[in-house]
């Protein structure tokens, strides 16, 4: 399929919505889905950019950079185009950047049902506003994402984890630029990449041993907090220090809004899609908890008001 | 870094001509006065011709000048302009080279170079709020007693501030391996064009809803005024290595940057000077740099010493496999301020050759920067024109310099179709129209070059939900047709 013929599947008319493989939450219920094209078109190593559609597995994507020492910086698990319409990016944030970086250029459907380009393919531009940055995370409310030339960066060559009863404050003091930096509120782990020596030089005097990976993280909600803050959480939760994700056994905490974030978002989403019609009824501003809990039958207040089918 | 430095100051003390000012005008000048001391409104003449551009060579005509120190009194100017009906653009140090601070005719200037504080730094948690008018430079020297640096690092540096950064995505040579400007910025405070005041992004990583912060920087001046900025720190390196590799052919060089990205190497910055830049700063610097070399790659690596040295040694196998000649390391920090001196100085020395110049600003990609390169030696030459080249090979954003004296009869016209030709070849190779500074006025009657009528609807679709009036700097970035509420005529001067 290209990227017309899902134009044409997208129309102009009537709600529709667009799914990829339902791994992070899957399409708005009860109307009809499209699914964006899929397969990567082409990889440029020496540029370290990558083009495939947005229906491409993350997994795919992955295995054919292994072939050239590269990888993008998008969490595994789903679609392409899953990742970077929920934008939320994976535990090395901290040192290879979050998704909204990996953007250069997407094709997306429009409300209209028109193919529109946003960005452009070099790994650095600032030829006109950047629509990129405003559609990683949109969650499909804004336009449908159908082609993206992502910003890949070289494959890691040698990398440990390590664990430990350290302070986070000193593993950030005392370490240059680890990749991340996990803690429980006891225990610290710390994933290191680069040189061998380096990196056993860099552990030598702290109290932290090898480890096969991160812990498991709580599933029960995902905080956004100041990275300053992580010192205030109690419960059952592993914290992304230098970053301020929470992964959390209790639902996020609503936050204020504040009222001139909450116009911006009505007019952007009524000058993109004046009819309501991508993903009908998806609040961008509930927060992913409390998204959670709607699908599950509670009521929640719509703070952007697109209009439901 | 003036490009075309043909604005005089007033002698001190001059008198200023007399000035009579449109009823409308005339309003807002006596509610400015009220709202700032008077000292910090101006409009006459000589000033006014002061700031009619920024580094460009475009030219606009403000009705009034205004220095606010704090987000009220950007607040208050921006009411008061929405009020008479007045457009207003922001301006921070005036470094931009596409006219996106080029007052749009009759409008209002609000000067942030006043608002020039750090107000907070969070050592721990590596990020700062700094005001708009902080020159980059001044943030990096001012964290640098806690090992820490503002990445971005354009080669105006010393004079550029922190909110024109923003506005324009700025880059410079160490963004090769952290970003641009949009990777540094974590939340804005803004006073939006209708006079509100909110905050994008946030301290937190993942604020609820659409990345406004995101969008925000680049927007140049159209969405509002930053009126304080929440940036990222980045740690400084315990190692460095700096490398001066020269070249008996550009080519070479150039395929040198494809070869080293390709073989998973990113550097912290990879530079390149031609010829004619390499002598033009020896001249001027006396750095004992290779002046019969055709080109010279200026390349920096960073991080733990053993990731250093093995990535510089895979660096000069990789250029002495694509027949480099001279290699040279900077021994110490000195040598390596030295090299980069004679890098970001480059258009200070250039004043030797002739007395005028016009940056560009275009992006490659990086395997066809030999061809494009080889393309822009051949318009220059074909125009007559001396062309100089010293860039960001790395991520592709060539800036060609073309030099002049503008005595000459007829030369601009020359200058402005060497430049488009440039941008031409540099789109048609399938590159971009800029890399870093931006479309302002310059290149906004080219941004079809690059998009069709519905992707240019789309951005203006965005600039109208953050100023649906168009009164925030009118008529940059896109082109008339596009954008229905700022309309405005590309001033004579534009090379477009």
């Amino acid at each position: 399929m290209d990227l017309t013929d899902f134009a044409d599947e997208v129309g102009a008319r009537d709600p529709v919505t667009i799914t990829g493989s339902g791994t992070r939450g899957g399409a708005v219920e009860g109307i009809r889905a499209v699914r964006p094209p899929a397969g990567v078109d082409w990889i440029e190593p020496a540029e370290m950019t990558v083009c495939c559609g947005a229906g491409t597995a993350v997994a795919e994507l992955d295995e054919l950079l292994l072939a050239h020492g590269q990888a993008v910086a998008i969490p595994p698990s789903g679609t392409v185009g899953g990742a970077l319409a929920v934008g939320r990016s994976g535990v090395r944030r901290l040192g290879h950047g979050p998704v909204r970086d990996t953007l250069l250029q997407a094709r997306y459907v429009s409300a209209a049902g028109e193919v529109v380009k946003a960005g452009g393919p070099t790994v650095k531009n600032v030829s006109g506003f950047d629509l990129c940055r405003l559609l990683v995370g949109s969650r499909g409310t804004l336009g449908f994402l159908g082609e993206v030339i992502l910003r890949t960066r070289p494959r890691v060559r040698y990398e440990q984890w390590f664990a430990g009863a350290i302070d986070p404050g000193e593993v950030v003091a005392r370490l240059y630029r680890p990749v991340s930096i996990l803690w429980d509120g006891t225990t610290t782990w710390v994933l290191l990449e680069g040189d061998e020596r380096d990196i056993a030089a860099q552990v030598e005097s702290l109290p932290l041993t090898p480890v096969g990976g991160p812990p498991p993280l709580p599933t029960g909600g995902r905080w956004s907090i100041p990275t300053s803050a992580y010192t205030e959480l109690c419960g059952e939760f592993v914290v992304e220090i230098g970053v301020g994700v929470v992964h959390h056994c209790d639902p996020a905490p609503s936050r204020p809004l504040d009222p001139g974030v909450v116009e911006l978002h009505r007019r952007i989403k009524a000058n993109f899609d004046p009819t309501g019609r991508l993903n009908p009824g998806l609040d961008v501003l509930a927060s992913a908890d409390r998204r959670r809990r709607r699908r599950q039958g509670a009521p929640v207040a719509n703070a952007v008001g697109a209009p439901s089918a | 870094m003036t490009a075309l430095a043909d604005v005089t100051p007033d002698a001190p003390g001059a008198p200023e001509q007399p000035r009579r000012p449109p009823a409308d005008v005339a309003h807002l000048l006596t509610e400015l006065r009220r709202q700032l001391d008077s000292d910090r409104v101006r409009n006459g003449a000589g000033e006014l011709s002061l700031y009619r551009h920024d580094a460009s060579m475009i030219e606009g005509a403000a009705a009034a000048i205004c220095f606010p120190r704090t987000r009220n009194e950007v607040q208050a100017c921006v009411r008061a302009a929405v009020r008479h009906g007045i457009p207003f653009v922001a301006r921070g140090s005036g470094t931009g080279l596409a006219g996106g601070a080029t007052p749009p005719t009759g409008s209002l200037v609000i000067v942030t170079t006043k608002m020039n504080q750090v107000r907070s730094i969070d050592v721990p948690g590596r990020r700062a709020w700094v005001e708009p008018g902080v020159l980059n430079l001044d943030l990096s020297r001012h964290t640098a007693e806690h090992g820490l640096h503002f990445a971005p690092d354009p080669s105006s540096q010393q004079t550029c501030s922190i909110g024109g950064n923003v506005a324009n995505n700025s880059g410079g040579p160490h963004c090769l391996a952290e970003g641009v400007t949009a990777s540094h910025v974590l939340a804005v405070e803004v006073v939006l064009p209708d006079g509100s005041v909110t905050v994008l992004g946030g301290e937190d990583p993942e604020p609820d809803g659409y990345d406004l912060r995101g969008v925000f920087v680049g927007s140049e001046g159209m969405f509002g005024i930053a009126t304080a900025i929440c940036v990222r720190l980045t740690p400084d390196p315990p190692a460095v290595c700096t490398m001066l590799i020269d070249f008996a052919d550009v080519e070479d060089g150039a395929a040198t940057v494809s070869a080293i990205i390709a073989a998973g190497i990113v550097p912290a910055a990879l530079e390149m000077m031609d010829q004619l830049c390499l002598r033009a700063v020896e001249a001027y610097l006396q750095a004992d740099l290779p002046v019969h070399a055709a080109a010279a790659l200026l390349v920096e690596v960073v991080g733990l010493p053993n990731g250093v040295d093995a990535a510089s040694d895979q660096i000069v196998e990789i250029a002495e496999a694509h027949g480099a000649g001279g290699l040279r390391i900077a021994a110490d920090d000195a040598e390596r301020a030295l090299l980069w001196k004679g890098r970001k100085s480059a258009f200070g020395a250039i004043a030797r050759i002739k007395p005028n110049y016009y940056l560009h600003d275009t992006v490659v990609p990086r395997r066809v920067l030999p061809a494009v390169l080889a393309q822009v030696y051949e318009i220059a030459a074909r125009h007559d024109l001396l062309v100089l080249n010293v860039f960001h090979a790395g991520d592709g954003n060539l800036h060609p310099i073309l030099l002049f004296d503008v005595r000459e009869p007829g030369v601009m016209t020359r200058v402005h179709a060497a430049g488009e030709e440039i941008v031409r070849a540099s789109v048609d190779a399938g590159g971009v129209l800029t890399g870093e500074h931006g479309i302002g006025l310059e290149k906004r009657d080219l941004m079809p070059l690059l998009f069709s009528d519905v992707d240019l609807a789309a951005q203006a679709a965005l600039r109208d939900a953050f100023d649906p009036a168009g009164s925030s700097n009118p008529g940059k970035v896109l082109p008339s047709a596009a954008a229905c509420g700022d309309a405005q005529r590309v001033p004579d001067g534009a090379w477009i």
